[in-house]
């Protein structure tokens, strides 16, 4: 097993299991209170507007615009950790069919795993303040993770062909 | 098991026929011992995808859309409380929509974690020769991620029945409880992986700590090892254009579409808004399943692509069940895209994208089955 298989391998199966740490974390201690106050704010928004109180009736959309903002995004890390990481492990065992010279394997290895480090870490630190460094980290992340898996395809094409 | 060569003149019945009750070579057996960790990893992997995606197909036709339909009738229901000024059955309809909220989502979550611990279970049959670990223990931790796997799902599926009957925590349920106890056996499982590759790494053993899955060339193997790779790389250039044009489109819309709502309820004109809702929620589910779909089944062929030196069938029928999977893994999320366009008539062709995956599981599972019992027979064990 050469280095860049050892760095997807490896890298593979601590973002995998960093992944389902922060999702056990994430399902016990924030989860369900985040969906209770998703559907309890978007509840009080109608309730208010019955009772004729406009104010609080946007006070809580806004609470649920807010909730569900910051839900979605950290579900989506979950997810997107674990499944680059799956990918990251698969690729490993067939990187050695991948027809490139040793040091571009090594390269894709890396930007395969930058890329799957960065691009969910952007995606959570778009609930922090630093929104446009966050959108920045997901962008050059979901990109290197996109030209990492292009090169793949190319190298396993040219060992297909 | 020879392949045949693009010329070969021999009758082609024949040979499959040859292919099909000939010697399993010593090389590939030697991969595939009797209930070791491999073996339940594999059969325990496909039986897990291949459930999980019944589940999905089942929950796609019966359920999915009239859930949908629910959910949107009770929000008419709470516009209509508020523009009767009637808090009480505004609060009424919310629990209807909680309630019907929890329920779709946990179905979806049921097929998501199922199918996702059986791609893990097929990723972790592969990686068994690089653990510096013994055969007991290998096969010990292969037994508790499929107990972990299996019972992940049914944990979830269980939690809008169960609620938080009897439970000790005010907002945790006894089925929640199952399913993050579940979630913890895998974690542990993971945890022991990463050891034994630790241990491996460092040089403990110098070789593979058991024979290495066989690298056949086979056309199979080809087409899903390419087909698959490509498929993941459209999925990330759909996931990738819908984060670029649609995500913050998609929020932004919900906001002004509740918002106007909320303000026209005091109208009495609520169904166009209602309307619009319903058609945001079913453009962001169309795209985020066409999304995931693609990504899960091209790694899904990636992997199946390790397992055809396992699938004991005749060539004619190995090559039919890989163009079935792939075929269906490319119709399902071009259909569920159009969805939207062409309505039921495409979801009805997803769908049969779906049942053509599992159908191609289940096939090579067969494969499987019949590899391992053509094993054991040669071995002397049964």
């Amino acid at each position: 097993m050469r280095t860049a298989d050892r760095i997807l391998i490896f890298g593979g199966i601590a973002l995998a299991l960093f992944g389902m740490l922060y999702g056990l974390y994430y399902a016990i201690f924030a989860e369900h209170q985040a969906l209770d106050k998703i559907g309890g704010s978007l509840a009080t928004a109608f309730v208010e507007a019955a009772d004729r109180d406009s104010e609080k009736s946007e006070d809580a959309l806004s609470t649920y615009r807010q909730t569900k903002y910051n839900y979605v995004r950290k579900v989506d890390v979950h997810s997107h950790w674990i499944g680059l990481a799956m990918l990251m492990i698969v690729l490993g065992v067939v990187f050695d069919e991948v027809v490139f010279g040793e040091r571009v394997r090594l390269v894709i290895a890396l930007a395969m795993l930058a890329g799957s480090v960065l691009f969910p870490l952007g995606v959570i630190l778009q609930t922090t303040r630093a929104v446009s460094l966050a959108s920045t980290l997901a962008i050059a992340g979901s990109g290197l993770v996109i030209l990492a898996m292009a090169a793949t395809a190319v190298g396993l094409m040219r060992q297909s062909a | 098991m020879v392949p045949a060569r693009a010329g070969d003149a021999q009758a082609p019945g024949r040979l499959n026929k040859q292919m099909a009750v000939s010697t399993i070579p010593a090389n590939v057996a030697g991969t595939f011992s009797t209930m070791g960790a491999r073996r339940l990893f594999v059969f325990g992997g496909i039986a897990l995808i291949a459930v999980g995606m019944f589940f999905g197909e089942i929950f796609a036709v019966f359920l999915l859309r009239q859930n949908g339909g629910q959910t949107g009738q009770a929000l008419l229901a709470a516009a209509e409380a508020v523009a009767a000024q009637d808090p009480s059955a505004a609060k009424k309809a919310f629990a209807q929509i909680g309630d019907l909220l929890e329920d779709r989502g946990t179905k979806v979550d049921t097929h998501v974690h199922m199918v996702d611990a059986g791609y893990l279970a097929l990723l972790l049959a592969l990686i068994q020769p690089y653990l510096a670990l013994s055969a007991a223990s290998k096969k010990l931790l292969a037994k508790l991620f499929l107990i972990g796997g299996g019972v992940l799902p049914v944990g979830i599926f269980l939690i809008h029945y169960v609620g938080l009957a009897y439970s000790p925590i005010p907002v945790i349920g006894w089925a929640s409880i199952l399913a993050d106890s579940a979630g913890a056996m895998l974690i542990i499982v993971l945890i022991g992986q990463i050891w034994g590759f630790w241990n491996y790494c460092r040089r403990k053993y110098a070789s593979p700590t058991e024979p290495e899955l066989p690298r056949e060339r086979s056309w199979e193997r080809r087409m899903l090892l390419s087909g698959g790779t490509v498929l993941v790389l459209l999925g990330f250039l759909h996931g990738a254009w819908y984060a670029g044009v649609s995500l913050y489109e998609h929020e932004n819309r919900e906001m002004v579409i509740l918002k106007d709502l909320l303000n026209q309820s005091a109208s009495h004109d609520t169904a166009y808004s209602v309307q619009a809702y319903g058609m945001l929620q079913a453009e962001k589910a169309v795209d985020i399943a066409a999304h995931s779909h693609v990504i899960e089944f091209g790694l899904l062929a990636i992997l199946l692509s390790f397992v055809q030196p396992f699938v004991f069938l005749t060539q004619t029928w190995r090559r039919r069940w890989v163009m079935v999977l792939l075929a269906g893994s490319l119709t399902l999320p071009i259909f569920v895209l159009l969805e939207l366009k062409f309505g039921l008539i495409a979801g009805g062709i997803a769908d049969m994208g779906g049942l053509m995956v599992v159908v191609a599981l289940i096939g090579m599972l067969c494969g499987v089955l019949r590899y391992a019992g053509r094993l054991d027979a040669e071995s002397g064990v049964i």
